[in-house]
C-alpha cells in the first residue's frame, strides 16, 4: 500500500518536473514566433528605409513633389505615381462603397435565410480570385469594352461640359486611370461588403424589432438603427478596403498604361506606385533608379500602414463595445 | 397618407437598389469566370502539362511553370504554417489580456492586409541583394511572409473557440500546460486550423507581385532552388502582356488553372469550416 503511494508520488513528481520544463520551453518557443511577427514588420521598415536612402538623399523632400520620372537623365519624382495611386483608389471607393453597402443590406436585411450562406460565399469568392486574373481579364475583355462603348459615351456627354469636361477629355484608349479604378472597385467590393455584413449582424435584434414594432420601414431601420449603431465598424471596413485598393498591384498594372504623368483627364493613362514597381523594378539599371523605386515603395508602405491602422482601431472600438 | 406613401416609395427604392447592387456584384463574378472558361478551356491540352514554356512565336506548354509554382508554394507553406501556428498559439494561450499580445495582434492584422508588392521589395533587399541573384528560395520566403499572418489569425481565432472546460479538465488530470495545448486544444481546433492553412495556400497560389523581384522567371526546366524558377503567375504576366498569340493562349490556360485551384481550395476550406466542432 505504502509502496504504491510512493510510486504514484514519484511518477507525479517526475511528471511535474518534466512538465514544468516543457512548459517553459513551449512558452518560450511560441513567444519567439510571436516576436517574429513584429520583427517582420520591423525588418520591412528597415529594409525599405535602407534602400530608399540614396534617392531621398539625392532628391530630398522634393522627391515627393516632383512629377518628372526620367530614367535616362536619372531625374525621379514620385508625384505622378502618388497621384495615380490616390485617384484610382478614390474611383474604386466611389464605385465600391455604395455597391458594397447594397450587398451588405441585401444579405442581412432582405435575403431569405436559405440564400444567405451561398450568396455571401459567392461574393467572397470575388475576393479569392487572384488579382492577376482581374488584370488579364481587364486587359483583354474589359478595356476593349470600355474603349468601344463606355468612353465614347462619356466623352460625348460629360466631356462636353465646359471646365468639368477636362476630366473626361481625350481619345478613348480603353486603358487608363478610370478603367483601373473601376477594376479596383470590383476587387475591394467583397472586402468592404463582408465587413459591413459582419458589423450589421452585431446589431441586437431587439433594437431592430423595436423599430419595426413602431412601424419603421426596412430602409428606415437600416438608416436610423443599423447605421448609427455600426458607424465605426462601417468606416473601419471602408478603410480596410481602401488599404487594399492603394496597394493592389497586378490588376492595375495591366490596365493603367504605365505613364509617369499627371493628366487632367481620368480617361488617360497614368501609373500607380505599385504598378511602377511591378513594371520597372526588374529592369531598373542604375542604383539611383532602383533606389527611387524603393522610395516609392516606402511611401506606399507609409500610406497603407496609416490607413490600415485607422481601420483596425475603428473595428477594435466597435468590437469592444459589442463585447462589453 | 401622403407621408406614408412617400415612406413606402423611399423604402422600395432603397431595397431595389440593394438588390441591384447584389446582382451587379455577382455579375462580375460570372463575367470573369465565363471569360476564363471561354479562353482557357481551349488552352488546356496535353501539351500544356508536358512541354516547357516556348520562345515567342512557337507552341509549347507550362510544365516548368506549374512545377515551379507547386514547389515554391509548398516550401512557402512549410515555412509559414508552423511559424503561424506557434505565434497564434502564443496569442491565444499565453497572452490573454497582455499588452505584448495586443501589439502582436495589431501588427499581424496590418500584415494581413499589407500590399504584397512591399513584401516582394523587402525580400529583394534582404535575400536577393545579399545573395547576389534571384532564386526560388527568395520567392518561397516572400510567399511564406504572406502565409504567416493568415495562419496566425485563424489559429488564434480557432483556439479561442475551444471551451475552457476542456482545458480545465485536462489540467485537473495533472497535465502540464504545454500538453493541454498540444493534446487537447490543438485536437479540438484542428479543423479550423487546417481551414486557415488552406485559405493561406489559396491566397499565395495566385500571388504575383512578390514573385516578380524574388523568384523572377525561368524559361527552362529548373529544379535548382538557388536559381530563378519559372512560376505560373509571373509567366501569365509576361505572356499576357506580350503581342504573341501563342503566348497569350498559354496565359489564359495558366489563368484558368490558377483560378480553378484557388476556388477549389476556398470552397473546400469553407466546407471543412462548416463541419467544425465548435461554432461561434
Amino acid at each position: 500500500m505504502l509502496a504504491d503511494i510512493t510510486v504514484v508520488e514519484r511518477i507525479a513528481e517526475r511528471g511535474g518536473r518534466a512538465g514544468a520544463i516543457g512548459d517553459v520551453v513551449f512558452r518560450a518557443v511560441t513567444f519567439l514566433f510571436a516576436l517574429l511577427v513584429l520583427l517582420i514588420l520591423g525588418g520591412v521598415i528597415v529594409a525599405l528605409v535602407e534602400g530608399a536612402v540614396p534617392a531621398l538623399r539625392t532628391f530630398g523632400f522634393s522627391f515627393v513633389l516632383t512629377e518628372v520620372w526620367n530614367p535616362v537623365t536619372e531625374k525621379f519624382g514620385a508625384l505622378a505615381a502618388i497621384y495615380g495611386t490616390l485617384v484610382t483608389s478614390a474611383i474604386a471607393m466611389l464605385v465600391g462603397i455604395p455597391v458594397a453597402f447594397g450587398v451588405a443590406v441585401f444579405i442581412t436585411e432582405i435575403c431569405p435565410l436559405w440564400l444567405k450562406r451561398p450568396l455571401a460565399t459567392m461574393i467572397e469568392l470575388l475576393a479569392a480570385i487572384p488579382s492577376i486574373i482581374y488584370g488579364i481579364w481587364g486587359l483583354f475583355v474589359f478595356a476593349p469594352f470600355v474603349q468601344q462603348y463606355i468612353q465614347p459615351a462619356i466623352i460625348d456627354s460629360l466631356g462636353q461640359i465646359p471646365g468639368f469636361g477636362a476630366l473626361f477629355a481625350g481619345p478613348p484608349l480603353g486603358i487608363g486611370v478610370l478603367t483601373a479604378g473601376f477594376i479596383l472597385a470590383i476587387m475591394v467590393l467583397p472586402f468592404i461588403s463582408s465587413i459591413m455584413r459582419d458589423v450589421f449582424e452585431t446589431v441586437p435584434a431587439i433594437l431592430k424589432e423595436s423599430a419595426y414594432g413602431l412601424g419603421a420601414t426596412r430602409s428606415e431601420v437600416v438608416r436610423q438603427i443599423v447605421l448609427p449603431y455600426t458607424r465605426t465598424g462601417v468606416i473601419g471596413g471602408i478603410m480596410l478596403g481602401l488599404g487594399r485598393a492603394l496597394g493592389e498591384t497586378m490588376a492595375v498594372t495591366f490596365v493603367i498604361g504605365n505613364a509617369h504623368r499627371i493628366s487632367a483627364s481620368i480617361l488617360q493613362p497614368g501609373t500607380t506606385i505599385s504598378a511602377s514597381l511591378a513594371n520597372e523594378f526588374t529592369e531598373a539599371f542604375g542604383d539611383l533608379y532602383r533606389s527611387s523605386l524603393i522610395a516609392l515603395g516606402f511611401i506606399l508602405f507609409i500610406i497603407t500602414f496609416v490607413v490600415l491602422a485607422i481601420a483596425k482601431l475603428m473595428l477594435l472600438r466597435l468590437q469592444k463595445r459589442a463585447g462589453g | 397618407m401622403d407621408l406614408y406613401a412617400r415612406r413606402r416609395i423611399a423604402n422600395g427604392v432603397v431595397m431595389t437598389l440593394s438588390v441591384a447592387a447584389t446582382a451587379f456584384g455577382l455579375l462580375w463574378l460570372v463575367l470573369v469566370l465565363w471569360t476564363l472558361l471561354e479562353n482557357g478551356v481551349a488552352a488546356i491540352t496535353p501539351a500544356l502539362f508536358s512541354q516547357m514554356t516556348p520562345p515567342p512565336g512557337s507552341a509549347g506548354g507550362l510544365l516548368n511553370a506549374i512545377f515551379g509554382s507547386v514547389v515554391i508554394t509548398l516550401i512557402a507553406t512549410l515555412i509559414g504554417t508552423p511559424t503561424g501556428i506557434l505565434a497564434g498559439t502564443f496569442l491565444a494561450e499565453y497572452s490573454r489580456g497582455s499588452r505584448f499580445g495586443e501589439v502582436v495582434r495589431f501588427i499581424n492584422d496590418i500584415l494581413l492586409s499589407a500590399p504584397s508588392i512591399i513584401v516582394g521589395l523587402f525580400v529583394y533587399e534582404v535575400m536577393v541583394v545579399r545573395m547576389g541573384h534571384f532564386s526560388a528560395w527568395a520567392g518561397a520566403v516572400a510567399l511564406a511572409i504572406i502565409v504567416v499572418p493568415v495562419v496566425v489569425r485563424t489559429t488564434e481565432d480557432m483556439l479561442n473557440l475551444v471551451p475552457n472546460a476542456l482545458r480545465e479538465a485536462a489540467s485537473a488530470l495533472g497535465a502540464p500546460k504545454w500538453k493541454v495545448i498540444v493534446m487537447v486544444s490543438y485536437r479540438a481546433a484542428i479543423q479550423g486550423m487546417v481551414t486557415g492553412v488552406m485559405l493561406a495556400v489559396a491566397r499565395i497560389a495566385g500571388e504575383t507581385a512578390p514573385l516578380l523581384f524574388t523568384a523572377l522567371n525561368n524559361q527552362f526546366w529548373s529544379t535548382d532552388l538557388n536559381a530563378p524558377m519559372a512560376n505560373l503567375p509571373v509567366v501569365i504576366f509576361q505572356f499576357a502582356m506580350s503581342p504573341y498569340a501563342d503566348w497569350q493562349t498559354l496565359a489564359w490556360g495558366g489563368a484558368l488553372l490558377i483560378t480553378i485551384t484557388v476556388l477549389f481550395l476556398n470552397i473546400g476550406a469553407r466546407m471543412l469550416a462548416s463541419w467544425s466542432t465548435f461554432k461561434q
